[in-house]
């Protein structure tokens, strides 16, 4: 009797033994790891810190929400981060260190096209798929790279509307396009020479002139010297890319120096805090994004792009105006994602071949990747900076305010 | 190339702008001459070529956006600025630098850029990477049409590095300190012997750089911005400003800073502003190459 | 007492663990490779600083030269250099594997003796410099370097440039890169050796100890000072290329010319091992690329402060260097003499007085 009651509960045991596994293993997610190496310090460390604000966003929704599913295992994504110090000699060692001694093998893009620049050999090198969101330069995808996929408009297409805003209200006043005097001034990074490059071909299309095409240096705190130039040759158009710094420093002299000119362009106008800092210089400044909450996208797990810009101003209050870095971020999780679900392996290789098929929407827009890793089909977003907002100017399908010319400067 | 055509055009058809950069790098110049006059003290009394120098004018600036931002304006931040960075360049005497004096010179001078690197950092992990602006909100003037605007904050900053470049000349010429100050300069040995306490000296003359390195910062934050990276090219600038006057030439110092000033609002305006950082290096050489020149006929070299 | 086979010992062994290191730790080729570099590093700037006596702060000039002309021979050869950099490029251009090698071979070659030629012109600017102004000079021609280049729209200004590919599997990249710097690190430590044991070696030495003296003594002091340069930017200009390939991207301010990194680096590491020595830049080069990497392991974040701190540091307490230290305290293990104490005269030698004259 006792020997039959014994065996009994060995046998309820071993079962029970044998079924744990199964039943704890429903519950718990095994981590997939993402690699980033972003700014949290130098120059870059504003927006790294915006990036990285998007990325954790999207990926406590994703794992809250049962996290990625390949096969019948449940998969948490998890981002290992190192700092790259805005250095892209530093951005790419730690890519490697990523790579190499940490085995990761899925890689999230830098902040900014510089360090980009560097991180892709390194990928490419060790045939690592790198997801990015944040490096917009053209020369990212002119270098045959298999294993870089880049979801942002490239940089080109920044000011590039601003001459094409400049043309038409030259031809709506009668004049001619080719009359209108453009002043510009980049900062010495891949990315915004690119820009240049996008504002050079428009002029060239359009015969303009370029009357001042001057460089800020990385260290340079001080453009009072190309604003006497535009005092002095009074241009129709003025252009400024420098990120973060450049839009301040810009905004800071421009009022000192009370610079009116009837259009204005600057880049990372949102980042810069322009509205919050230089109210009055800021007012008509047009500012390229992209992504702005009033676009008409939307797409899983956010929804809509007001829904998502609800949600992350609840998650991070200091948000008054959500950059697009931030939202940027966001998408690329949902990239990584998406296409490690259709690849249904871990395996790096499939999950590249996966991303070249990628055809997703969201609600920071359409994602599909031309054969170089780019994303051809998205386009930035023109605002304009009218009563301490942010109006939407450009394109005309979203456009909820029309553009004001000339700028109404109050200094 | 055309650029530099175009611009050079600008300014001759325009002769008014001429004295707009000419006013720009004399009121900017003020700073430099400054900074510059305590390099060359501390570079001629103990012979310690501080490369920390911008880095110091960086401490000065961000206590004086620090002051800002708890609402009190930044124009007090030059007094607060000097009494601050006064204890800490003492500090960094007694800790580091009296080791060092004995030894050679190259070695006081990779100390200090010892000292750079920790102060950089520091401040970078204190207060983050962002640029910061201390806002003194003054108003603009407005002088030939609006052609020349001339902010009063560097027109304050201007005053007050005069002010003080005055009260630290006249302090040299007329107390003790002062005296054993230049005595120390002349030959510490001898001036050991007299009775004067070097060790005191060299730690009050090092003390007064630091303290006029935060005075100088507290105006660089009013009047452009400032980064905790952002010291090594104010350091570069200031050495070239000494170099060229050659640092026992304490009123070359100070012209030397005018100058500097005026060569790179003319020069970033000319060449454009991406060569501004390069023209000042290219400046230094080219003070060197010729000193080098002026010492060969006298068959010595740079020393 | 360390004997000439001890020192041939010491090489094979070397050339042991350059060899044995990426196939017992493959996961850490490239940071050995990166050791092998800073030894590199280390040896030309005590070519200058340790046994000439002229502190240069601008060495990172020639390593950047020799990255940039290697990148414009690598891509001049086959196609226009200005098209490929320009940011008006939309197309890809690709290098076959033969294009690759035969370009980088020769690019290394061109790189070195580039930096050659540098180094005459530049001695011409500098040498006329002595003490911190050597210094600072040195340091200016680096900084206007980087500069300079970054504004240069040819090699892509700012942008830098993206090199060619390299045809092959990672593995295969970094033993490659590995092998090539171990080889230029172990080739240089030979070559000095030689070096050093002959009258250029003694000359260089004069030139540090008293440069007046030995020009008016008869030495030609310039042109010693031109060599001791032209061998200097040579290792480094074959260096830089090397790694600007291994590196797959160069750019001007923080890859080319990092004057507030690698240039400060290879000073430290001479200053920590012990300046003028034959085995103090490697041992300095070793110890701090080592101590390097663990704080960047385990205080990431705090690496440059622990790097300032390190080296005052090494400037207070340090001053001669680890193996100067060495050298002082165990002179006969390091092979050096030391001149034997004199006696003091003993009493009874004094020569004896005129009396014991009268006395015989």
């Amino acid at each position: 009797m006792l020997n039959a009651a014994r065996c009994a509960t060995t046998i309820v045991a071993t079962l029970i033994v044998a079924v744990a596994p199964y039943t704890s293993r429903a519950e718990a997610c095994e981590d997939l790891v993402l690699g980033a190496a972003l700014s949290t310090t130098g120059i870059y460390a504003s927006n790294g810190n915006n990036t990285k604000n998007g990325y954790e966003f999207a990926v406590k929704k994703i794992n809250d929400g049962g996290g990625v599913k390949i096969g019948d295992h449940c998969y948490h994504f998890k981002i290992i981060y190192y700092d790259d110090e805005s250095t892209p000699a530093r951005a790419a060692q730690l890519i490697e260190r990523l790579i190499d001694q940490d085995k990761v093998k899925f890689v999230l893009g830098p902040y900014s096209s510089p360090m980009t620049k560097a991180v892709l050999p390194v990928t490419e090198k060790y045939k690592t798929p790198v997801v990015q969101a944040e490096a917009a330069s053209r020369s990212l995808f002119t270098q045959g790279y298999k294993y870089h996929f880049g979801t942002i408009a490239t940089s080109e297409k920044y000011l590039a509307p601003v001459i094409d805003m400049a043309a038409e209200h030259a031809k709506t006043a009668g004049k001619d396009a080719s009359g209108v005097k453009v002043a510009m001034i980049y900062q010495d990074d891949p990315f915004s020479l690119d820009v240049r490059q996008g504002v050079l071909d428009e002029i060239k299309k359009y015969k303009m002139r370029a009357v001042i095409d001057d460089r800020m240096p990385k260290d340079l705190n001080d453009i009072t010297a190309f604003l006497t130039k535009v005092k002095a040759l009074k241009p129709d158009v003025l252009l400024i890319s420098g990120h973060e710094k450049g839009a301040v420093t810009a905004a800071r002299q421009m009022g000192e120096h009370k610079i009116d000119v009837p259009l204005v362009g600057v880049t990372h106008c949102e980042s810069a805090k322009l509205i919050a800092d230089f109210p009055q210089v800021a007012e008509g400044f047009v500012c390229p994004t992209q992504w702005a909450e009033s676009m008409k996208s939307a797409g899983p797990l956010f929804g809509s792009s007001s829904d998502y810009d609800k949600a992350i101003k609840a998650a991070y209050p200091e948000y008054k105006v959500v950059p697009y870095q931030t939202s940027s971020a966001s998408a690329a999780i949902l990239v990584w994602r998406d296409a490690l679900e259709r690849a249904q392996s871990l395996d790096p290789e499939k999950v590249r071949d996966a991303l070249t098929k990628t055809d997703l929407e969201t609600f920071w827009g359409h994602i599909k990747f031309a054969a170089d890793g780019s994303n051809p089909s998205k386009d930035m977003v023109m605002r304009q900076i009218q009563g301490d907002k942010y109006k939407v100017i450009w394109p005309t399908k979203l456009a909820a305010a029309t553009l004001i010319y000339p700028r109404d400067a109050h200094y | 190339m055309q650029q530099i055509a175009s611009n050079l055009s600008v300014l001759m058809q325009a002769p008014i702008f001429n004295l707009g950069l000419l006013i720009d790098g004399v009121l900017i110049g003020a700073i430099f001459a400054l900074a510059g006059y305590g390099l060359a003290l501390v570079w001629g009394v103990m012979n310690v070529k501080n490369l920390a120098q911008g880095d110091f004018i960086m401490i000065g600036g961000y206590l004086t956006w620090l002051l800002g931002k708890h609402g009190i304006h930044p124009l007090f931040g030059v007094p607060v600025a000097f009494v601050v960075l006064w204890g800490i360049g003492n500090l960094i005497y007694r800790t580091v630098i009296c080791k060092v004096i004995s030894r050679d010179l190259f070695t006081s001078l990779l100390a200090t850029f010892g000292i750079a690197i920790v102060i950089q950092q520091g401040l970078n992990l204190a207060f983050g990477p962002d640029t910061q602006t201390a806002d003194a909100q003054l108003p603009t003037w407005d002088l030939a049409n609006g052609l020349i605007t001339v902010t009063t904050t560097r027109l304050i900053g201007f005053g007050l590095a005069a002010v003080l470049a005055l009260a630290v000349i006249l302090f040299m010429k007329g107390s003790r300190m002062g005296q054993a100050i230049r005595a120390t300069a002349q030959d510490a040995r001898a001036a050991r012997v007299l009775g004067i306490d070097t060790e005191k000296v060299y730690a009050f003359t090092f003390s007064l750089n630091a303290a006029i390195c935060g005075a100088a910062g507290a105006l660089v934050a009013m009047v452009w911005n400032v980064q905790p990276f952002m010291g090594t090219t104010y350091s570069i600038r200031l050495f070239v400003v000494v170099t060229a006057a050659g640092f026992g030439n304490l009123p070359g110092v100070i012209a030397a800073g005018f100058g500097m000033g005026v060569f790179e609002q003319f020069g970033g305006f000319i060449f454009g502003a991406q060569f501004q950082q390069a023209l000042i290096v290219v400046m230094l050489l080219l003070v060197l190459a010729t000193r080098q020149l002026q010492q060969r006929r006298l068959r010595q070299a740079v020393q | 007492m360390m004997t000439g086979s001890h020192q041939t010992l010491i090489y094979w062994l070397i050339l042991l663990l350059g060899v044995a290191g990426p196939l017992v730790f493959p996961d850490y080729t490239n940071q050995m490779a990166v050791l092998w570099l800073m030894v590199v590093f280390a040896l030309t700037w005590d070519i200058l600083g340790g046994q000439m006596g002229y502190n240069s702060l601008g060495n990172i000039f020639f390593f950047g030269a020799g990255m940039y002309v290697a990148a414009i021979v690598q891509i001049g050869l086959f196609y226009d250099v200005g098209m490929y950099t320009s940011a008006a490029r939309t197309t890809h251009i690709a290098f076959s594997n033969a294009q690759y090698f035969t370009g980088f071979a020769l690019g290394t070659i061109a790189a070195g003796l580039a930096s050659a030629v540098l180094a005459i012109g530049v001695g011409l600017i500098v040498f006329g410099l002595r003490g911190p102004y050597f210094a600072i000079g040195t340091l200016g021609v680096a900084v206007a370097a980087a500069e300079l280049t970054a504004s240069w729209e040819w090699v892509g200004a700012a942008s830098g440039i993206s090199l060619p590919v390299f045809p092959g599997e990672p593995e295969a990249q970094k033993l490659f890169f590995y092998f090539l710097l171990f080889g230029l690190a172990f080739a240089l430590m030979l070559f000095l050796r030689w070096l050093y044991s002959t009258n250029f070696g003694l000359a260089i030495n004069a030139i540090r100890d008293d440069e007046e003296k030995a020009e008016a003594m008869g030495l030609h002091t310039r042109r010693y000072k031109r060599t001791a340069w032209v061998i200097t930017a040579f290792f480094l200009g074959i260096a830089g290329a090397v790694f600007g390939n291994m590196t797959g991207f160069i750019e001007p301010r923080d890859i080319a010319f990092p004057t507030t990194t690698f240039n400060i680096f290879m000073v430290l590491m001479v200053l920590l091992g012990g300046k003028g020595t034959l085995w103090g830049p490697v041992v300095g080069a070793v110890i701090f690329h080592l101590i390097k990497e663990l704080t960047w392991t385990y205080f990431l974040g705090w690496q440059f402060i622990t790097l300032g701190l390190l080296i005052i540091i090494i400037l207070v307490y340090f001053q001669q260097g680890i193996v100067g230290w060495f050298e002082e305290k165990y002179p006969a293990w390091s092979g050096l003499e030391v001149a034997a104490k004199e006696a003091p005269p003993a009493a009874h030698n004094v020569a004896p007085l005129p009396q014991a004259k009268a006395a015989e």
